[in-house]
């Protein structure tokens, strides 16, 4: 288990294990060119890159496989169940779920968090609360705002520091009986802090409150333990672990999933069906109706395997390299200034440079091969405590090389040049 | 520079902006002209640059105001961002002092021809899409007015 205090250290031990020009050969798409120069692609915490043999999965199973599942006598639609079923259970092993019935297959984190808010309207009423992060994805807080209009619970926000630190004492103070949920991100797609989900799950437990972890940004770059971790929800998205998009997964305890009422109605979540009653079917298929992503479900199970391989502890080690070297240089034009400054985060470097507009950095940028991200990173709140209107945001994967981060930086010295 | 002459109409000023860009030889030029555009244009009153005047992209923000004189819709706008600014100074270039009926009828075609495209892009979201939605639908109003 790499917890968050164990990522830094383990880094640099396994430093030299990964041969990123070996495995930039799996990724098609870094041959690319875009608008003349060569792709430098530091986008990775909207989306990460598809290696190969992800890939290569997808086609085999519209080449060979393609059926619908659980739901046919005929050979296909087993095979193809067989398929899904695996990589259910390569999620649950990847993950350290108990059961493989406690992994809901979801079109995303999105879809996973919809689900469980919507889980608990049933479970809330007013007086009750529920605490979010100052750090979050501002469209995950919308779900909640909507569960607190149909129940009438109240949020509440943990908030943040200059660092873009989660302020613990104030969560402490925020912890309540009233307190029924607690909804933070692993790590912050924004500033890529680390949170100390750990501490936060223990200490929501000690008031009975339940804890949802949006992984999203946190499984690309560590294993989370749900059972080490005692997480009560733990949500993510393939996409940006080298799967393909519209498929993700919910993590839930079996309890809770058994206490939470089915989300939408349709075929597969049921047992029996009459006029005048519906009998839902067992875990996970009550969380799951309709036709699912199957392929995209098989491609996340072959995108795990393709991380494993590599080992995470490799990634962590080499995106910590790469984050430094990026962070010292970056930090070497004069007014540039980075946001989100932990001691605990990942291999994204939010910035600015005083004086210019990051758009205008992001456009001069992409002219020359260099996807970044700019604007609010959908964490407007965030944007707001630090009174800016957005950064740009470089995100390293594990395929990224040093080069590819001189690129950036000279990008940044051309764009600060021309614009100001 | 502003010597008085006969008013030109869009597809004159078009033309000269497409005529102008091919001048340039590669996208640093281009940028860079955009980028000076952007820096010394005062395009809106202060006293405009109101919460009611705002076209919230997701990237950049944008101003637009309209008035009509003498039967011409004049438009002035502004943007926190640089390129974003110069984009619009070259749109209110062609947009401004006509005849709403013109306005309607104008598309911004010339905006691919000058190697822009991307920037009218709705995925960027920064605000100038909305933009020209706005002016035509000012347009339109005045046009109404007119009738
Ligand atoms: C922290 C975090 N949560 C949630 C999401 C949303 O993920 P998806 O769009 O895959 O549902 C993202 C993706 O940008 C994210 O970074």
């Amino acid at each position: 288990m790499v917890s968050e205090y164990h990522f830094n250290q383990t880094s640099r031990n396994f430093a030299l294990m990964l041969n990123v020009n070996k495995i930039r050969e799996d990724f098609p798409i870094l041959n690319r060119k875009v608008n003349g120069k060569p792709l430098v692609y530091f986008d990775n915490a909207a989306t990460s890159q598809t290696p190969q043999q992800v890939i290569d999965v997808i086609v085999d199973y519209y080449s060979n496989f393609n059926a619908n599942i659980h739901r046919g006598v005929h050979t296909l639609s087993q095979e193809a169940t067989d398929l899904y079923e695996q990589a259910r259970i390569k999620i649950q092993k990847h993950f350290n779920a108990k059961y493989s019935h406690e992994i809901i297959m979801t079109s995303g984190t999105t879809h996973s968090i919809n689900l469980v808010a919507n889980g608990f309207s049933a479970l809330l009423k007013k007086g009750d609360e529920i605490l979010v992060s100052a750090l979050e994805h501002h469209s995950n807080i919308v779900p909640w705002q909507m569960l607190c209009e149909r129940t009438g619970a109240q949020l509440r926000v943990i908030p943040m520091n200059q660092q873009g630190e989660l302020i613990l004492s104030d969560y402490d103070a925020l912890l309540s009986e009233h307190t029924k949920l607690v909804f933070v991100n692993h790590i912050s797609n924004a500033l890529g802090t680390i949170n100390p989900v750990k501490t936060i799950i223990d200490k929501a437990h000690q008031v009975g409150a339940a804890v949802l972890i949006d992984g999203a940004q946190a499984c690309p770059h560590l294993i989370p333990d749900v059972q080490d971790l005692d997480v009560d929800f733990y949500v993510t998205s393939a996409h940006k672990i080298c799967g393909p998009t519209g498929v993700g997964m919910l993590y839930g305890k079996e309890a809770w999933l058994n206490k939470l009422p089915p989300y939408q109605g349709g075929g597969e979540m049921i047992a029996e069906v009459t006029f005048e009653k519906t009998t839902y079917a067992d875990l996970p298929h009550k969380f799951e109706a309709g036709t699912p992503n199957i392929c995209g479900g098989i491609a996340f199970g072959a995108a795990l395997d393709y991380m494993n391989a590599i080992g995470f502890e490799n990634i962590a080690a080499y995106e910590k390299e790469l984050l430094d070297y990026g962070t010292q240089q970056l930090l070497e034009i004069e007014g540039l200034k980075i946001y989100g400054v932990s001691e605990n985060k990942t291999s994204v470097i939010s910035f600015n440079i005083e004086g210019i507009h990051p758009y205008d950095i992001g456009t001069i940028l992409d002219k020359m091969g260099i996807a970044v991200r700019t604007g609010h990173h959908c964490a407007q709140p965030i944007m707001d405590f630090y009174k800016i209107p957005g950064t740009v945001r470089a995100s390293f994967a594990f395929y990224n090389t040093k080069s590819e981060i001189d690129a950036l930086v000279n990008g940044v010295k051309k764009a600060k040049m021309m614009l100001s | 520079m502003l010597i008085k002459r006969k008013r030109m109409t869009i597809t004159e000023i078009k033309n000269d902006i497409i005529e102008e860009f091919a001048m340039f030889e590669d996208w640093e030029e281009r940028y860079q002209y955009m980028i000076d555009l952007g820096k010394t244009l005062p395009l809106i009153d202060a006293q405009y640059k109101t919460e009611n005047n705002i076209i919230k992209g997701c990237q950049s923000k944008v101003w637009v105001h309209a008035d009509m004189k003498n039967d011409k819709v004049i438009f002035t706008a502004d943007s926190d961002a640089i390129i974003t600014k110069g984009i619009i100074a070259i749109l209110i270039r062609v947009f401004s002092n006509q005849h709403p009926k013109d306005i309607i009828d104008a598309d911004t075609d010339f905006i691919d021809q000058i190697g822009l495209k991307e920037h009218l892009s709705p995925t960027r979201a920064n605000g100038l899409v909305s933009m020209i939605k706005q002016l035509k639908m000012y347009a339109i109003a005045y046009q109404t007015q007119l009738n």
